[in-house]
């Protein structure tokens, strides 16, 4: 049988990155394609290629075995492929069914494209269990729509052939099921799924093929079967790595932060923390779990001095952290690794020793008095890079230039290295290559290990397991309960839906 | 991912691309030139030999550059903290005050006591007419492009009135203030005849120094300085500044004051340095072409003086160009100007796609 998509021989160069480097690939029709890879390795570029963003500096692209030029988007959904994109390309103040015939208006009046688009795509719906109400509102929609909604646009364009892109990232477990039963509905229906991801889990549940890519070359194709974790995390890596840190049992010791009845509201005083109490004690993890999205993100921030509470206490030693700004909150001793790395995290257009400055910058050892003097502030840089192993360790390098684990490790390196009492940790290894993720969690469990209070957020919920001595389950707002790491993941995965089970 | 900068090399972006924008430039410009019947070549000739060809020459393009390196750095820094700073032109119209009301009303000072308290007002003349903006800005979200060209207007109002009706001496019709003499900026041609050097008359005065002193500074603020980096960090991401303890709103106030107050210094030069007494409209559009002098000189401060120089370059040889050849008019060169300002500022990064290709070839 012919493949759906073959690519042959593509190569492709970002000035001196090599990001694709001779690749081939070749996915069957039909059938389920994961692709996995550390972040850099190349994927992106590779999908990017296929859907007609980049052009591949040399190769081949065939669709249904025809040659084709790609030379942009238009192009790729003309051959029938659609790509559902990490953040969601959608237009949150239309309905669904606006978004869904954006673009293919066809012609000046939209009323003929809207009747006609509403027909396809009830019939979408009951095909596939894809239903979504044609008329809701996008930006009112839970993320698993919206979803729902792209990949409905993909299919609405008439793609045979469908790219998702990080898909299970803002899922729940539920939601993300349902998602891997969409897409092998799709497979029965002969459509054809690549799937980029970094949960090899997810391409064990679902994938019939696996390719890995390492530094820009497609190391291996498997079939799935044939394959096991290990195989493809060493893959992916190209050496042995420890998918679970070890750790001892912990030893906690006094409260250094308690937080109590905290509620928190964004800028139309809609409550985003709901009475929210818990204590931390030195020398223990605490993970908050949850769909991101319910509250967690407003509670980290309140607790640096970001947002300023709606009401409540956040006491630290004595001192009301709610009544403090960022600047005193890390004066006080609370070290913050937000969750946003290139928003929030560093500056992508500073330098890497300026990056590893920010919100230290009046240091006294920096500088005399108004001064901010250069040596100081690249030789700290060049001490962060060399103990927590950044690459490349150049202190004048742009931050941007970093990778994502490389930039979450100056960051790291930065919070962690002002000896902190507490260090509030947001989405520690999001978008951070397997490597890195070891390393980070291994010094994460040394710093717990020294005595400091530790508050981790994710929605990964391995990485709050693997890491945590005890998990709060968030959902709107909420703190649904309080689980040890032994809890089964299906119980964990309710109570961040908001259903919390009865003790049977 | 690659960076939409691109990856060429550092001496393309810093030396061949603004060349060849230049280049790009002037090659319409002579074709504009050409459609009125000029030659271009003759006319280049002409504007380089204007304001090159002679130390008179020389001294024009300096006055314009001390001009122009003043009110480009008002918005350079402006530019650091995120803020576009339109009202360079009111700003330093309204520190021609400052140097009038100290001038004139403190004149019964010695002059080294003068000299400093007047190029203090005219600092704090222009910072203060900033703030107003700068305030509305932090506090109450008033977007500061629009506030900042009210106050143009405001600040050409209000001139046109305090001079008619405070400065101007009763009973004259020229509109304009009695002559300051006690706050003077020795001139170059002053100090050549004291040390018996005969310079022509030229506008050229000592500002000129203070320009590269102040560039020097707002180098060092910017990038040696804790204010500078918040300065800096406020400017490419407020989110960042946030987390990191900086107050938006209190960086934004002063990075507007330090902005004003370089505009102000612009007073320095054209009122204590050049007119010895408060006239109308003396900022001249200055303010404005500090706009094409930051955006070319990518805001940092050497490229603000280097931009300064090319625009004082235009200037003069522009003058010089339409005293020789009528049919090319003072309004010709401002077309000329818009062309370089067109191609190195809205243009800059127009080439880069192109000149990609070759140097990624190149496998640098």
């Amino acid at each position: 049988m012919t493949p759906a998509i073959e690519l042959i021989g593509i190569d492709k160069r970002f000035g001196q990155v090599h990001a694709n480097n001779n690749v081939s690939l070749s996915i069957g029709k039909g059938s389920i394609h994961g692709i996995v890879g550390e972040n850099g390795a190349g994927k992106s570029t590779l999908m990017s290629i296929l859907f007609g963003f980049y052009h591949a500096d040399k190769g081949e692209t065939r669709v249904g075995g025809r040659d084709v030029r790609i030379r942009s988007s238009a192009d790729a959904i003309g051959h029938g492929i659609g790509m559902v994109h990490q953040h969601f390309m959608l237009i949150d103040p239309f309905t669904v069914l606006e978004n869904v015939v954006l673009g293919a208006e066809n012609g000046v009046l939209i009323g003929p494209a809207l009747s006609k688009a509403r027909e396809e795509l009830e019939r979408l719906a009951r095909d596939y269990e894809l239903e979504v109400d044609p008329n809701a509102v996008v930006g009112s929609l839970p993320v698993g729509l919206q979803q729902r909604v792209e990949i409905l646009k993909a299919l609405f364009r008439g793609a045979e052939v469908l790219i998702l892109d990080e898909p299970t990232g803002v899922l729940t477990p539920n939601e993300a099921d349902h998602l891997f039963r969409i897409l092998g509905q799709l497979k029965d229906q002969g459509k054809t799924v690549i799937l980029i991801t970094h949960k090899l889990r997810e391409i064990m549940a679902i994938t019939d093929h696996v390719s890995v890519m390492r530094r820009g070359e497609l190391v291996a194709t498997k079939r799935t079967k044939d394959t096991t974790v290990e195989e493809l995390a060493e893959l992916m890596v190209g050496r042995r790595v420890l998918l679970r840190v070890k750790k001892g049992p912990a030893n906690p010791g006094k409260v250094v932060l308690n937080v109590d009845n905290l509620t928190v509201s964004d800028g139309q005083g809609v409550a985003r923390v709901k009475n929210v109490s818990f204590n931390v004690r030195e020398g223990e993890i605490v993970g908050i779990a949850g769909v991101s999205g319910n509250g967690q993100s407003e509670l980290l921030e309140a607790i640096a001095g970001i947002q300023k509470p709606a009401s409540g206490r956040i006491m630290l030693d004595g001192y009301d952290l709610a009544a403090s700004d960022p600047a005193e909150v890390r004066r006080l001793g609370v070290a913050h690794v937000p969750e946003d790395r290139q928003h929030r995290g560093l500056v992508t257009s500073f330098d890497a020793s300026e990056s590893a400055i920010l919100g230290w910058h009046h240091d006294p050892e920096l500088g005399q008095g108004f001064r901010l003097d250069r040596a100081p502030v690249i030789a700290r840089c060049r001490q962060g890079m060399a103990e927590f192993d950044v690459r490349p360790a150049d202190p004048v390098l742009l931050s941007a230039k970093f990778s994502g684990g490389n930039q979450q490790k100056i960051i790291l390196a930065r919070e962690i290295g002002r000896d902190p009492k507490l260090l509030v940790v947001g989405q520690p290894t999001r978008g951070v290559d397997i490597g890195a993720v070891e390393f980070i969690h291994r010094r994460l469990i040394e710093l717990r290990d020294q005595g400091k209070a530790i508050i981790l957020v994710s929605v990964e919920l391995d990485e709050i397991r693997s890491l945590s001595d005890r998990i709060l389950v968030m959902f709107d707002g909420a703190i649904m309960g309080e689980r040890d790491v032994s809890t089964d993941e299906n119980e964990l995965g309710c109570l961040m839906a908001g259903v919390i089970r009865e003790a049977a | 991912m690659a960076n939409p900068r691109g990856e060429l090399p550092a001496w393309v972006d810093i030396a061949a691309i603004p060349l060849l924008n230049l280049t790009l430039a002037l090659l319409i410009a002579g074709l504009v030139v050409l459609v009125i019947g000029e030659n271009p070549f003759e006319a280049l000739a002409i504007l380089l030999n204007g304001a090159l060809g002679s130390l008179k020459g020389w001294g024009y393009l300096l006055y314009y550059a001390t001009n122009f390196t003043f009110t480009g750095l008002a918005v350079a820094i402006a530019f650091h903290a995120g803020l576009f700073n339109i009202g360079g032109e009111g700003q330093v119209y309204i520190a021609g005050l400052g140097a009038g009301v100290v001038g004139l009303g403190f004149s019964f000072l010695p002059w080294p006591i003068v000299l400093p308290l007047a190029i203090l007002a005219c600092i704090a003349f222009g910072a203060g007419w900033a703030f107003i903006p700068a305030y509305l800005q932090a506090k109450r979200g008033s977007h500061i492009v629009i506030t900042t060209i009210m106050f143009n207007y405001i600040a050409a109002s209000l001139m046109v009135y305090v001079i008619i009706n405070v400065f101007r001496p009763v009973g004259r019709m020229a509109v304009e203030s009695r002559e300051i003499t006690a706050a003077v900026m020795p001139s170059f041609r002053a100090i050549g005849l004291w040390v018996g050097v005969k310079l022509p008359n030229t506008p050229l005065n000592v500002t000129v120094f203070l320009a590269i002193l102040t560039a020097w500074g707002l180098w060092f603020l910017l990038w040696r300085t804790r204010l500078g980096y918040e300065i800096r960090t406020v400017g490419a991401n407020v989110d960042a500044a946030v987390y990191a303890g900086i107050r938006p709103s209190r960086i934004i106030i002063i990075a507007m004051l330090i902005s004003g107050g370089l505009a102000g210094l612009m007073a320095v030069n054209e009122i204590l340095g050049v007119q010895h007494r408060l006239v109308l409209e003396f900022a001249g559009g200055a303010g404005f072409v500090g706009i094409a002098v930051a955006l070319m000189g990518r805001s940092h401060p050497v490229g603000v003086v280097l931009a300064a120089l090319l625009f004082g370059l235009l200037y003069q040889g522009g003058t010089e160009l339409s005293f020789v050849k009528p049919a090319i008019t003072r309004e010709m060169i401002v077309v000329i100007q818009g062309l370089v300002i067109l191609f190195m500022g809205a243009l800059e990064q127009a080439f880069r796609p192109w000149l990609m290709p070759f140097f990624v070839r190149q496998g640098v």
